[in-house]
Order: C-alpha cells, then structure tokens, then sequence
C-alpha cells in the first residue's frame, strides 16, 4: 500500500515538474537577467568619479598649461581651426565642452558658424554605458581636432548654431574667454602668478 | 613606451608596455597595435611643439609612431552624434 503511494506521489510529482518547469526556469532565467543589469547599469558615483579624476589628469598631462587652466576655469577648451576658412579665411576656433556638441566661430567677430555634433562611443560597454567621462571625451576632441581636423569635421553631423547649445551662452562663454585671456595677460605683464579670475 | 586606453566607467587602462628598443617587446606593441586598430580605435600621439604648443598625432600604423613617444592614446573612433 505505501509502496503504491509512493510510487504515485513520484509520478505526480514529475508530472507536476513537467508542467511547471519550464516556467520556473524561465522566471529564474529572468531573474537572474535582472540582476546582472543592474549590477552592469547601476549607476555608481564613487566609480564615476574616479574615472573622471584619471581622465582630468589625463587630459592635464596633454594639453599646455593654458588649455588645461582654460578647462579648469571656464569649462571648455579652445582649439584654433587650421583649414581655410571657405569665403574670406578669415581665423576661426572651436570650443570644445564635454559631451556637447563642438561650435565653430570666427575669432574676431565672435560670429557662431556651426556645431559639430561628434561622439566616441565604446560599443564594449564596460560598465552598461558607452560615454567615456567628461574629460575623456574633451580629450578625445582634442586629440582628434589637433591631429586631423579634416577627418573628425567630416565625421561629425554638422548644424546650425544653437541647435543644441544656447547662443547666448556661446557668446556669454566668449566674453568670459576673452576677459580670462586680458586677466592672464596682465597677470603675466605684471609677473604675477596666476591669480584666480570672476569669470562667471 | 605605454599604451593607455581610455574606457567609460574607468578613465584610462594601461593596455600594453614595452620598450621599443628590444625586439620581442617591440613585436608584440606592434600586435597589439594592430589588434586596437582593427577593434575600431583610433590612437593618437600627444606631441609638443615649440612655443609651448601641444598637439596630438594621429597614427594609423605603429611605425608612424614617434621611436621616442612615451605613450599612445587609444580611444573609441568618433561617430555623428545627434
């Protein structure tokens, strides 16, 4: 008689399993799915940090002493264009800003050209996410500004100003440029050290 | 001479080091080289130039690397962006 239990109780429980396993493996599949993206995606801002302070000196150990206090102070990098301006050839720049797009201007006038929509995304995602950090990616700029312009111009998707950065807030960054590059050179006329600026 | 590698997340990784003037360690930046580019990166030297002026270099094969540069630059290639 228990031998006949028995041996019923195992054969309803396999049926049982027939019924629900796939199911249970399928929830446990997912649940560990979720686990591991959020492990991956989870933002960590002590880890973020830390990437972003090697990328500062990073940056720091490439560019001049100007470009590097230009960064530090204003929040963007100048980098003089070397092609032939089409038209006049007249002088013109960029500013570089982290994670935005890069604007054009004529030097002299201020007069805003373009912006150069550009990213450097790492398809390997390490860490659930393709952006490099801020300073990375302003070296990257850089990098590819200084080492071939051409190259990184024809790459990027190129707009109208104020597309996706103020105007006003090009121009207002301008001004302070300018009034941050009278400041250091009084500050070198005199032989003054590199007294902190109100640029804001 | 050092390969960095820039990576989201982390900063720089130091990827490969060697020293140019030794043959073995010579070969194998040169694969790795080569393995970075064919990955999609693009490498780039920073150079100094004179009156204080830096730039970097962008090179497409290991032996337009400068024999004297310290590092190379590895980074994700550039993409339009929205």
């Amino acid at each position: 008689m228990l031998l006949a239990l028995g041996a019923s109780a195992i054969v309803a429980i396999a049926l049982l399993f027939d019924l629900v396993g796939p199911r249970l493996t399928e929830l446990w599949a997912r649940h560990r799915a979720r686990a591991r993206r959020n492990g991956e995606l989870g933002f960590d801002p002590g880890r973020e940090l830390r990437a972003e302070q090697r990328a500062r000196e990073l940056l720091r150990s490439c560019v001049n002493d100007e470009e590097w206090a230009m960064y530090r102070e204003l929040g963007f990098i100048r980098v003089w264009g070397t092609r032939q301006h089409p038209g006049n050839g007249a002088e013109y720049a960029y500013l570089i800003y982290p994670h935005r797009p890069i604007v054009a201007y004529l030097a002299q006038t201020g007069r805003l050209l373009s912006e150069y929509c550009v990213t450097f995304p790492d398809e390997t995602r390490p860490y659930g996410s393709s952006r490099l950090p801020d300073s990375d990616d302003v070296l990257a700029k850089w990098m590819a500004l200084t080492g071939d312009e051409e190259r990184l111009i024809e790459t990027a998707n190129m707009h109208l100003p104020g597309r996706q950065i103020d105007p006003a807030q090009v121009s207002r960054d301008l001004w302070r440029l300018a009034r941050w590059e009278r400041a250091r050179l009084r500050d070198a006329a005199t032989g003054a050290g590199p007294a902190p600026v109100d640029v804001s | 001479m050092r390969f960095l590698q820039m990576k989201p997340g982390h900063g720089e990784v130091v990827i490969a080091e060697g020293d140019v003037e030794l043959p073995e360690e010579e070969r194998l930046l040169v694969e790795e080289f080569r393995r970075q580019l064919e990955a999609g990166l693009w490498a780039a030297v920073p150079v100094a130039q004179s009156g204080g002026r830096r730039e970097a270099r962008m090179v497409q094969s290991f032996a337009e690397v400068p024999r004297d540069a310290e590092r190379v630059i590895f980074f994700p290639r550039a993409a339009g962006g929205s």
